[in-house]
């Protein structure tokens, strides 16, 4: 497993938080009880199976919802 | 194809606003309505398509956004050829998004600055020992970096080469620039005022102490009070609400201008953001402002906090006690002080530096068989005298006899609220030394602020005598003071008036009293952002000056009532938007829509009045 932390343009609508959350829960390889999406910090936090996703599959998930994605990092979780 | 469109919002935003008013114009000046409704309608397909687009991807991923809501209410204006209402209704909806955006990133404006302190880049030394700029996510642990004046320190670590001041406000709270050379640690996120050094780097990126702080500041922000979260419940259910409540107007009525209007006048705008924005100014506010707050639960608990417990008399007091009253008894003095000294400045304890301060220049001998007594005292022997040093328990286990004057003196000096320390050698009373701490400047005025702001109860805990904290406690206005006290005894007492009701605050250092931090409904820790007073407090003030503490207690009631105020907006909103739909002629799509985006503009402004809490 390892930890995404996804740093996006500013979130202006808290719909946008559960429209990203269902997206990415519906992603395979993606531990679904670890994502966190942070309105005010426009940030996604979640856990991740690097074997089955690759965070350019999670980062092009969020940005085809809308939400351009600045920076993101990944740690060993 | 989808994202350009969502890229060029802004942009479609302006042609649409355009279009309008050359609708408008044709209208009502060339009397054009083959112009008019042309260019209402691009306006309005111009305007949807984004909308579109989110409402979309939303419906694939199961979510009934509002962007859902306006779609159809949309489509369904353009299909019974209501042009002007679904131009309008899409310039308000997107010019409201865009205004939103905008306010939005000014009330986290305050939590930027802070994240900003933190430098994005190094001067990190290369395998050719040249250093070159490098993005700070490119610095590991063990790389040498190199600080120039002005700049800010991108690590935790070690001065290896150079010296310099540098400003630790960021972490301290301190202003007054620290003098580092090598071997000092240097903090991320600090600033060399001025020379030039080399560091190794220890901690990088968030698991630095200034990370660490970011990292707080930011999950606060996005920490949810039980309110918030049964309004995050409560919108998931409540959009899809709306449309099944058009739907069944529909079906009933078969008027699809009355079922569109009711899918925009229901549009859940205001409630969903008015409790994160007044969050998260708040806590920037705070963070600003040198306060801490862990989230929504602790400002609604410090809000309604009616009792506030200080941990210890230093806390009021400056802590750097000094000796106001001496007494000596018989003769040969001069040798019982230098016995004194010579046994005080073995300990660590701050009643002994005040002794030895005092004293100042004397013969020192050399202490053996130090003996500690809990609660009591130390008892050496110095140069062949057993000299006893310690209180009047202590006095009585070695039977020296307190004579008559001796007890008055003790009893005068106890009542000027002096810890006492008495010395005796070779079982005889020889000096009587009071000693006293000064309270800190500001404090009384500040516990007043406090009990303006609604506590009620104002009460110190203390290991010292009584009597220094009765003083203390009558000098300052305190409700309530209790001396003498253990650890444990304080823990006991905070779990008492938690069981008659009062929801407590425990002001401490953060280092010796956690079990109280923890225990209390609102654990503050004073001082500096040290790693145990940030994971065990609620609130973690960065300095010890007591106008922070009311300034957060000022601050969590302004935040809790700035959130009702948002929430009684956002409902009365809607509430007046359908009514108006029900009792009145008047009311149509353009109105709920601007009324919806003016209601959220209203509460994002009233949200920003929280960056500006001053008490």
């Amino acid at each position: 497993m390892q930890k995404a932390l996804i740093n996006l343009e500013t979130l202006s609508c808290p719909s946008c938080l559960q429209k990203i959350e269902n997206a990415l829960k519906g992603l395979d390889g993606i531990e679904k009880e670890s994502i966190e999406v942070l309105f005010n910090s426009s940030r996604v936090r979640t856990n991740f199976d690097p074997e089955s996703i690759t965070i350019e599959t999670i980062e092009n998930a969020i940005e085809n919802l809308g939400y351009p994605v600045i920076r993101s990092r990944v740690k060993a979780a | 194809m989808q994202r350009y469109i969502l890229g060029k919002k802004n942009q479609i935003t302006l042609i649409s606003a355009i279009l309008i008013i050359v609708g408008f114009y044709s209208h009502f000046v060339l009397n054009n309505m083959t112009l008019t409704n042309w260019s209402l309608i691009i306006a309005s397909l111009l305007g949807i398509a984004p909308i579109a687009i989110q409402a979309y991807q939303a419906l694939k991923v199961k979510v009934v956004s509002i962007d859902v809501l306006v779609t159809i209410a949309v489509v369904g204006a353009v299909l019974i050829k209501n042009y002007e209402e679904s131009a309008i209704v899409t310039f308000l909806f997107l010019f409201g998004a865009y205004l939103e955006q905008r306010t939005l990133n000014k009330t986290r404006s305050a939590i930027r600055e802070l994240t900003d302190l933190a430098p994005e880049t190094a001067m990190k030394q290369m395998e050719n020992g040249e250093f070159e700029e490098v993005d700070i996510y490119d610095v590991d642990e063990g790389d040498t970096l190199l600080v120039r004046t002005g700049a800010s320190i991108p690590v935790d670590g070690i001065v290896m080469t150079g010296d310099g001041h540098i400003d630790e406000a960021s972490i301290t709270g301190e202003s007054v620039p620290v003098s580092k050379g090598p071997g000092s640690k240097v903090f991320a996120g600090t600033i060399l005022e001025n020379g030039t050094i080399q560091i190794e780097a220890e901690l990088v990126g968030e698991d630095t102490t200034f990370g660490r702080i970011i990292e707080l500041v930011e999950d606060a922000q996005d920490s949810k009070s039980e309110a918030e979260r049964f309004i995050d419940r409560f919108s998931k259910y409540y959009t899809p609400a709306v449309l099944g409540l058009g739907i069944i107007i529909f079906l009933f009525s078969q008027n699809v201008e009355l079922a569109i209007t009711a899918l925009v006048l229901g549009c859940p705008g205001a409630l969903v953001i008015g409790v994160p924005v007044s969050n998260v100014s708040g806590i920037g506010n705070g963070a600003r402002n040198g306060v801490l707050l862990k989230g929504s639960e602790v400002i609604s608990d410090f809000s309604r906090a009616d009792t506030v417990i200080f941990d210890k008399t230093g806390t009021l007091t400056i802590g750097n006690p000094e000796v106001a009253d001496k007494q000596f008894y018989g003769e040969n003095i001069e040798a019982a002080l230098g016995f004194l000294a010579s046994v005080e400045r073995e300990s660590d304890h701050p009643l002994a530096k005040a002794i030895v301060n005092e004293i100042g220049e004397t013969t020192i001998s050399i202490v053996e068989e130090t003996e500690v007594i809990k609660g009591e005292g130390i008892v050496a022997n110095v140069a062949g005298h057993r000299i006893a040093v310690g209180n009047v328990a202590l006095m009585k286990r070695e039977n020296a006899v307190l004579s008559n004057q001796a007890r008055e003196d003790v009893k005068r000096f106890e009542k000027n609220g002096n810890s006492l320390v008495l010395t005796a050698v070779d079982g005889e009373l020889k000096i009587l030394m009071g000693i006293r701490d000064q309270v800190r400047p500001g404090v009384k005025e500040e516990l007043q602020n406090m009990k303006k702001l609604g506590v009620k109860n104002l009460v110190v805990l203390s290991g010292d005598n009584q009597g220094t904290v009765d003083l203390v406690a009558s000098e300052l206005g305190l409700t309530e003071a209790h001396g003498n006290m253990l650890p444990e005894e304080k823990s006991a007492y905070i779990e008492e008036v938690q069981e008659k009701g009062q929801i407590v605050a425990f002001v401490g250092d953060g280092v010796n009293d956690s079990p109280s931090l923890a225990l209390a409904d609102i654990g503050i820790a004073m001082g500096s952002g040290t790693d145990v007073a940030i994971e065990t407090s609620d609130v973690v003030l960065m300095k010890s000056n007591f106008s922070h503490l009311t300034h957060a207690l000022g601050l969590t009631k302004s935040i809790s009532s700035n959130m009702k105020q948002n929430i009684v907006i956002a409902i009365g909103v809607v509430v007046i938007l359908l009514a108006g739909l029900l009792f009145s002629d008047w009311m149509n799509m353009s109105i709920g829509m601007l009324a919806h985006e003016l209601s959220i503009f209203v509460v994002i402004l009233n949200g920003m009045r929280l960056l500006r809490y001053r008490l």
